[in-house]
């Protein structure tokens, strides 16, 4: 392990989390989809469908975002430790990064415009729209993996065929298999969740989703050892007799083990099995296809240089350190069930704080409107003196310092909600 | 081979304008919120609570939004501009990286706050709110970082097309223009999301609603509004001094001064032609004592550099007098503001002043989106100041009007959707089964079923 290996391991990293946890939420707008597809004929069979629709919604509504900025993470720490290589892939594959872009759009678009609406007809529409981009930017995604592991990619601007580096057997093989593995990871999910809830029927056919689901990615992905003998050759011989080998045997285990584990209903533990078989998957992969980054160019001509990596590598560390406890509090109370609506009748009479003057904050509120005031002219004239009539970079800063305390007192002089209570506004 | 300069400068610049609204309303939004609630649980009136939770609303649905239209904006750069980006990822790539961990927090915790109402405990739920405003200087932090590195670029060398002994963090960090720059940003924040979000209450007003909802809902934004925009006025005249040392191409843009000349005029208004400021208002000395401090200081004209690496004159002088312009006029408001509150003790009452926070509103947003124009236009042919031009950046791939085309026709499809939202939104009613972060349609529905 080279230092220049260490940030493309964190971007798999970050692909890994990525399909696992922002696959989820694709997914469940696949299952949107099958359910305004196949919405059924009767009254019951209708409403049955809108509710798969209101659970997927709802049981990703907190952590969608969250999910999201893993792609960001990765988009980042590329181009940051690899930039050449991230200058041509996004280059040759700016179409399926277009289509994935707008994809992401309109599924986000979705939760934003789905907040305000209320009618299950328009619900319907909004639904249906949305649903379609879980599948397209899946598929993108995926075609540009598959693009970049077959050697379709070359260093360069645009250096590479725009259409076949991207419409091709590796490619279509890896975006369906995405697709698969986003509605496999939220039918698992959701059944999970829908089993917290206490709705067993809902559960139950989230459960025989994951099941098809999963299968349907099994069998995805040994048939695609065929695709990949005759597209990819070099990939396929290192993935089945090489580096890669140890990878793909990780991947076939947890795969199997992840649909008994469905069957045997023990959810939780199939979500963790499935993350390893997409671990596995993207391991064997990596381990594969080194040490070439792209055609002709290794990972350590492509990386940036020491002390680039070096800075990027403790960004990681210090932002992980910051990151994971907080993404643990985000899980851990989506998946206590704190977030649940039950929750929310217990208490629907505001809540009133013990006195806060204690806090420092509270400092901010002893003082008088004048005294406010006061401080508030004080810091716009140090302002004044500083930011405007000196020159040093110094004076400059404290300058700036100087006209935020003018601001948050003048704020606080004002005090705009006493301002508003008394009458004669008008 | 030729390229699609041209659209692809477009497209950024769309992607930019929709996007950068979204940001003014993520770095301020939450500040008031967390105001309003922290006063709730001191005080305990129920109003500000029903505040904190409708102002929520609206922070979820831009923050979602906020989401995609960056993403478009991180797909673009290299999508749009793999010259770039190979070439100096590298140097400040690591800017984005960290941008990256902020806007994680920003993202975890505004979910926690959302659907967190009534299901933490008060001051868990607030405190969640601390964060997400860190995170919201942070990331403009990083994010201006990058764009001043770009405006003034250091921290490494340029051999044979490839940077080369790059010290990221210098690059970074060790600039001047970043303070201004990002002061002078983050400012503009508060005063495009005060005017914003105080324009449907000043409309309210002028339509003769006033309760103490609407007065309050007004107050809190157009203080906020109020006490920046005058601040704003001394920012900003210290960013275009650091502008006349650093980029004296781009002031002289600004001015429209042709040649390098002691004691220079401005001139307010009138059209840049054949080397001169045709039809303005000319005022002696006023740019060498506004860009130097100095009313006799030299101040160097667009002859200085070739044809080929001026900007164009007439787009920056006029974005540049529409937001010197309009932010005069907002800070003014601001004074009118602060003035009967302190001899009054009470809101503005004339007409006019309700009609003026209601066009300050879009005449923010024009501002904030001007001064951008006068900032990246004005580093043009330039990608990376003096060192890479756009040309150089721009990718190779056709089709960059495809995409455009698509993209726009994208966002006015969300556009329009959000607009609606917003509507829809300040109108449901809190904790009914109609609202959407309370849960209520799964339970409507689940006890339905």
């Amino acid at each position: 392990m080279h230092l220049y290996d260490l940030p493309m391991t964190c971007s798999l990293a970050g692909v890994a989390l990525y399909a696992v946890l922002g696959g989820a939420d694709f997914g469940a707008g696949l299952w949107q989809l099958t359910s305004i597809l196949a919405p059924g004929r009767s009254d019951a069979q209708r409403r049955a469908a809108a509710r798969v629709r209101e659970h997927a919604h709802h049981s990703m509504g907190p952590v969608w975002e969250a999910n999201h900025v893993w792609l960001i993470f990765v988009l980042t720490v590329t181009w940051t430790a690899y930039p050449s290589a991230f200058g041509a892939i996004a280059s040759t594959l700016a179409i399926p990064l277009f289509i994935a872009g707008l994809g992401v759009v309109f599924r986000g678009a979705a939760y934003a415009l789905r907040a305000g609406g209320a009618k299950p007809s328009e619900l319907g529409t909004i639904d249906t729209i949305f649903s379609l981009s879980s599948l397209l930017t899946p598929f993108a995604l995926g075609a540009m993996v598959g693009a970049i592991a077959s050697g379709r990619v070359p260093a360069g601007n645009a250096a590479g065929n725009m259409v076949t580096s991207w419409l091709n057997p590796t490619s279509a093989l890896v975006g369906v298999l995405a697709v698969a593995v986003c509605a496999y990871m939220a039918a698992v999910y959701l059944a999970a969740d829908a089993a917290r809830h206490g709705e067993r029927e809902l559960a139950e056919q989230f459960r025989a989703r994951a099941l098809l689901a999963g299968l349907v990615a099994g069998a995805v992905a040994i048939a695609g050892l065929a695709v990949l003998h005759s597209d990819a050759h070099r990939l396929y011989a290192r993935l089945t007799d090489g580096p890669g080998l140890a990878g793909l045997v990780v991947s076939i285990l947890a795969g199997a083990s992840t649909l008994a584990l469905v069957g045997a209903r023990r959810l939780e533990l199939a979500r963790g099995s499935a993350a390893l078989a997409v671990v596995g998957t993207i391991a064997g992969w990596a381990l594969a296809q080194q040490p070439l980054l792209l055609v002709h160019l290794t990972l350590r001509q492509a990386a940036a240089g020491h002390e680039t990596l070096v800075a990027l590598l403790v960004a990681i560390a210090v932002g992980a350190a910051i990151l994971f406890p907080s993404l643990g509090l985000l899980f851990g109370l989506l998946l206590r069930g704190r977030f649940d609506p039950a929750d929310a009748d217990a208490d629907a009479e505001p809540r009133v704080a013990p006195p806060w003057d204690t806090t420092p904050i509270g400092l901010l509120s002893v003082s008088s409107n004048g005294l406010r005031a006061r401080l508030s002219l004080a810091g716009l004239l140090g302002g004044l003196g500083l930011l405007t009539a000196a020159e040093a970079p110094w004076a400059h800063a404290l300058g700036v310092v100087s006209l935020f305390v003018c601001m948050l007192f003048a704020f606080l002089a004002v005090d705009p909600l006493e301002l508003a209570r008394a009458q004669d506004g008008r | 081979m030729g390229t699609y300069l041209r659209d692809a400068s477009q497209m950024q610049a769309l992607s930019f304008t929709v996007h950068i609204p979204l940001v003014c309303f993520g770095i301020a939004l939450p500040s008031m919120i967390a105001y309003v609630e922290w006063r709730h649980l001191r005080g305990g009136d129920p109003l500000y609570r029903t505040l904190a939770r409708r102002w929520t609303r609206i922070m979820a649905t831009l923050f979602a939004v906020g989401v995609i239209t960056g993403t478009i904006l991180s797909f673009e750069m290299g999508a749009l501009w793999p010259g770039f980006m190979s070439t100096f990822g590298g140097v400040f790539g690591l800017g984005f990286a960290i941008e990256g961990f902020s806007f994680f927090l920003e993202a975890i915790f505004i979910g926690i706050y959302v659907y967190g109402w009534d299901r933490l405990s008060a001051r868990a739920h607030l405190l969640c709110l601390v964060p997400v405003i860190v995170a919201g200087f942070t990331g403009s932090l990083m994010v201006i970082s990058v764009n001043a590195w770009m405006q003034h670029p250091s921290g490494f060398r340029l051999v044979h097309g490839r940077a080369v002994d790059v010290h990221p963090l210098a690059a970074l960090f060790g600039n001047s223009f970043l303070w201004n720059e990002l002061i002078h940003m983050y400012v503009a924040a508060y005063i495009v999301a005060g005017f914003l979000l105080a324009m449907p209450y000043a409309i309210a007003r002028l339509r003769g609603r006033w309760g103490r909802y609407e007065r309050t809902a007004f107050a809190v934004p157009a203080t906020i509004a109020a006490v920046a925009s005058p601040a704003q006025v001394l920012i900003g005249d210290w960013a275009a001094r650091d502008v006349a040392t650093q980029q004296p191409t781009k002031l002289a843009a600004i001015e429209g001064l042709t040649h390098t000349t002691r004691g220079a005029a401005e001139h307010l208004l009138g059209w840049y032609s054949h080397g001169q400021v045709k039809f303005g208002i000319a005022i002696p000395k006023l740019l060498s004592l506004l860009a130097f401090h100095n009313p006799n200081a030299k101040v160097q004209g667009l002859d200085a550099v070739p044809l080929s690496q001026r900007p164009p004159v007439n787009l920056e002088r006029v974005s540049f007098q529409l937001m010197v312009g309009i932010g005069t006029g907002l800070a003014a408001l601001g004074v009118v503001f602060l003035f009967v509150r302190y001899r009054h003790g009470r809101l503005p009452r004339a007409r006019w002043f309700y009609l003026a926070v209601a066009s300050a509103g879009p005449l923010s947003f024009v501002a904030l989106i001007a001064g951008w124009i006068v900032t990246e236009v004005g580093r043009q042919p330039w990608v990376v100041y003096r060192v890479m031009t756009s040309a150089e950046a721009v990718t190779r791939a056709r089709g960059v009007p495809v995409s455009y085309g698509a993209l726009l026709a994208a966002y006015i499809v969300v556009g329009c959707g959000v607009a609606w939202v917003l509507r829809r939104l300040a109108r449901a009613p809190l904790d009914g089964p109609e609202d959407p972060f309370g849960g209520g349609p799964m339970r409507a529905l689940a006890s339905g079923a």
